[in-house]
């Protein structure tokens, strides 16, 4: 009996019938959808790598002050990284010294598409003080492109924070 | 003669508050050669005008500061390296900046140019069309056998300070770090030329974000008396007051710091806590969390805000509370074994560096410029400075929880008797030079200047960290590679002090 209808199937083929073809907008609207609320819930999270071009160190007290217990910058989906290749955000303090151009034209390359560049303090942003100096190119953006500006001398960790916050919020929606 | 008197016999010229001793080219070369007999005579700093060149020394035996000029003759200067190592960086410096020549130096590589400024010798009355400078940059050379080189930076992977460490290692072990620095260079001297001291005090609070405060008093108080003037009193208490909430706040960090790089989350989290508090508090008494721009020359810039002290209070009071539990944190087991010989800096290198703060101190060099005379107010407040001898990171902890300690009991001392003159006097349009220091969280900073009819003709900056790059490159040798980042941290280094 089996061998039957072995030879039966062999013969006439399995029951079931071909598949027709998708319909290509629904599922291009359903995966538009998944991927909003994808984004939306877990696209909460930035990396970011801070590069020192020039800083006299007084923003980076209020950086390491960010990942302080009382600022608790981690509750946030936002953590520093140690490479620029782990990174989304290019943190940049210091009015952008000639002897650093390079080194931070090199990290904004090495980081993987989309990325973002953040100057924070006045000098990233115009070169600050020291804007006019010989050694100093007057903030980050002739090198490389700046997506948000953070200003103060230095700017206070709330500052920052409402800042890379406000960024959280944009990426998690775009 | 030792080197000390030969300078102090010299033709001198007016400098305040100590002369300036102008040497022949014979006179500063016999003083070159007579430095390795006289250890006790510490070079702090080397600097150039347009016309001489400067020597700041400290004599530490005497308690006594000499300063040294010679000429330049045909674009050099006998050097001073072959009797001091630390010369060498100044000698460096000196010739990216001025174009000045150190015949005879130990080292004639570029040092803050790296050949990306518009001009060679920025500082020269006419800058050089550029011929000079090189990327890639040379490194001293390590020969043997199964040797690798390990670059680092200028871009670390931390929140930290530009700089590169070319690491020579054998296995886990380094047989030679090199430090390149420069890549912070601002122009800043540059900047502050022809200006009066009160637009340049702004340059002088950013030289060092974590010692703004200091620099901002060695600053005021070098043009304070290059004037032959001096800040009332309230605004001397206020000033220190500020230092003292400066040292707590910079050596809450460098503990956190420290405890971080050894991972010991539970001390870094508590430090970060404290170090808010502070920095808060400071920011209610004074508007700004770092004080930065607070203190000006010829005093300060605002009073204390009403509320002011009480807030200071409150927060040294939580402060207070703590420490014993951070001394508990720190002797508790894990923490204490990893620090304890690791980055030992003997009690030699130290004198011979003019090692200063919780670096020199821990090692069992004494100095502390508040102990120094006519540093007002601390000459009439007892400052006890702790010393240890261990030189290892354990030691410079510890030292800085019992600095802590005593700046706690300074700002009470302080705050609870404020003079009530005014906060500032305005500094006359004259001509003179003057000299000031402060004592930072991480060491004793100077400040020199020239000023002519009111305006800054020229200026020098010592940042400690001047003596701490080159003492790292001898501790690290011979250490494990995985202690750098320890070693670094309890040094508490930074490049814009010194690359200026």
């Amino acid at each position: 009996m089996v061998w039957r209808r072995i030879a039966h199937t062999l013969r006439e083929g399995p029951s079931a019938e071909p598949p027709g073809p998708l319909d290509i907008e629904t599922i291009a609207s359903l995966a538009g959808r998944l991927e909003a609320a994808a984004q939306a819930r877990l696209g909460r999270g930035l990396a970011i790598m801070h590069v020192d071009t020039g800083s006299c160190g007084g923003c980076e007290l209020e950086l390491r002050a960010l990942a302080n217990i009382v600022y608790d910058l981690e509750r946030f989906g936002l953590c520093f990284v140690a490479s620029p290749r782990h990174a989304d955000v290019l943190l940049v303090t210091g009015p952008l010294t000639r002897n650093l151009v390079e080194a931070l034209r090199q990290a904004r390359v090495a980081m993987p598409d989309p990325k973002w560049v953040v100057a924070v303090g006045d000098c990233a942003v115009d070169g600050g003080v020291f804007k006019g100096s010989y050694a100093v190119m007057g903030g980050i953006d002739p090198a490389i492109p700046v997506d948000l500006t953070i200003s103060g001398c230095p700017p206070a960790p709330e500052r920052i924070l409402a800042g890379l916050r406000a960024l959280l919020e944009a990426n998690a929606r775009s | 003669m030792t080197a000390s008197s030969l300078i102090r016999n010299a033709r001198s010229e007016p400098c305040r508050p100590w002369p300036r001793h102008v040497l022949s080219h014979d006179e500063w070369s016999r003083m070159a050669a007579s430095l390795v007999e006289e250890p006790t005579l510490a070079l702090l700093a080397i600097w150039a005008d347009t016309v001489q060149v400067h020597a700041l020394l400290l004599d530490d035996a005497a308690h006594a500061v000499l300063v040294a000029s010679t000429d330049i003759v045909a674009g050099t200067y006998p050097a001073l390296s072959p009797g001091r190592p630390l010369a060498a960086w100044f000698e460096r410096l000196v010739r990216d900046l001025w174009g000045h020549a150190a015949s005879g130096g130990l080292d004639q590589r570029p040092w803050l140019d790296h050949g990306h400024w518009p001009h060679a010798h920025p500082m020269a009355p006419r800058p050089a069309p550029y011929g000079g400078a090189s990327e890639p940059p040379e490194f001293l050379t390590v020969a043997g056998e199964g040797l690798h080189q390990v670059p680092l930076g200028p871009v670390h992977g931390g929140i930290d300070a530009a700089s590169h460490l070319r690491l020579t290692a054998r296995g886990e072990t380094i047989v030679r770090l090199e430090a390149r620095l420069g890549y912070t260079h601002k122009g800043t001297l540059a900047l502050m030329r022809g200006k009066s001291p009160r637009t340049s005090a702004r340059f002088a609070a950013r030289l060092a974000g974590e010692s703004t405060i200091a620099h901002s008093i060695a600053f005021a108080r070098a043009a304070e008396a290059a004037l032959a003037t001096e800040a009332p009193r309230r605004a001397a208490a206020l000033r220190a007051v500020m230092a003292e909430i400066e040292r707590i706040a910079g050596h809450l960090g460098d503990l956190g710091a420290v405890a971080d790089a050894a991972g010991f989350a539970i001390l870094s989290a508590r430090c970060g806590r404290l170090r808010e508090a502070v920095n808060r508090s400071a920011g209610i008494a004074f508007g700004h969390r770092l004080m930065m721009d607070c203190v000006v020359p010829g005093g300060i810039v605002a009073d204390i805000a009403p509320g002011g002290s009480e807030a200071i209070q409150r927060a040294l009071l939580g402060l207070a509370a703590e420490l014993p539990e951070l001394e508990r944190l720190h002797d508790a087991g894990v923490l204490i074994e990893r620090l304890s010989g690791c980055g030992t800096l003997p009690l030699g290198p130290a004198l011979a560096f003019a090692a200063g703060g919780p670096v020199g101190r821990a090692a069992g060099r004494s100095f502390d410029a508040r102990r120094f005379h006519g540093y007002a107010p601390y000459d009439g407040l007892g400052v006890v400075v702790p010393v240890l001898t261990e030189g290892d990171c354990d030691a410079r902890a510890r030292l800085r929880l019992a600095e802590i300690a005593e700046s706690i009991r300074l700002l009470h001392a302080l705050l609870n008797t404020l003079p009530a003159d005014g906060v500032s006097v305005p500094l006359p349009a004259e001509s003179g030079d003057g000299i000031g220091c402060a004592e930072g969280c991480r060491g004793d900073i100077w400040h020199w200047l020239r000023l002519d009819h009111g305006q800054i003709a020229s200026v020098f900056v010592r940042d400690p960290a001047w003596a701490h790059w080159p003492l790292l490159e001898t501790v690290a040798r011979g250490s494990a590679v995985a202690d750098l980042p320890l070693v670094k941290a309890s040094f508490g280094l930074t490049s814009s002090g010194v690359d200026l």
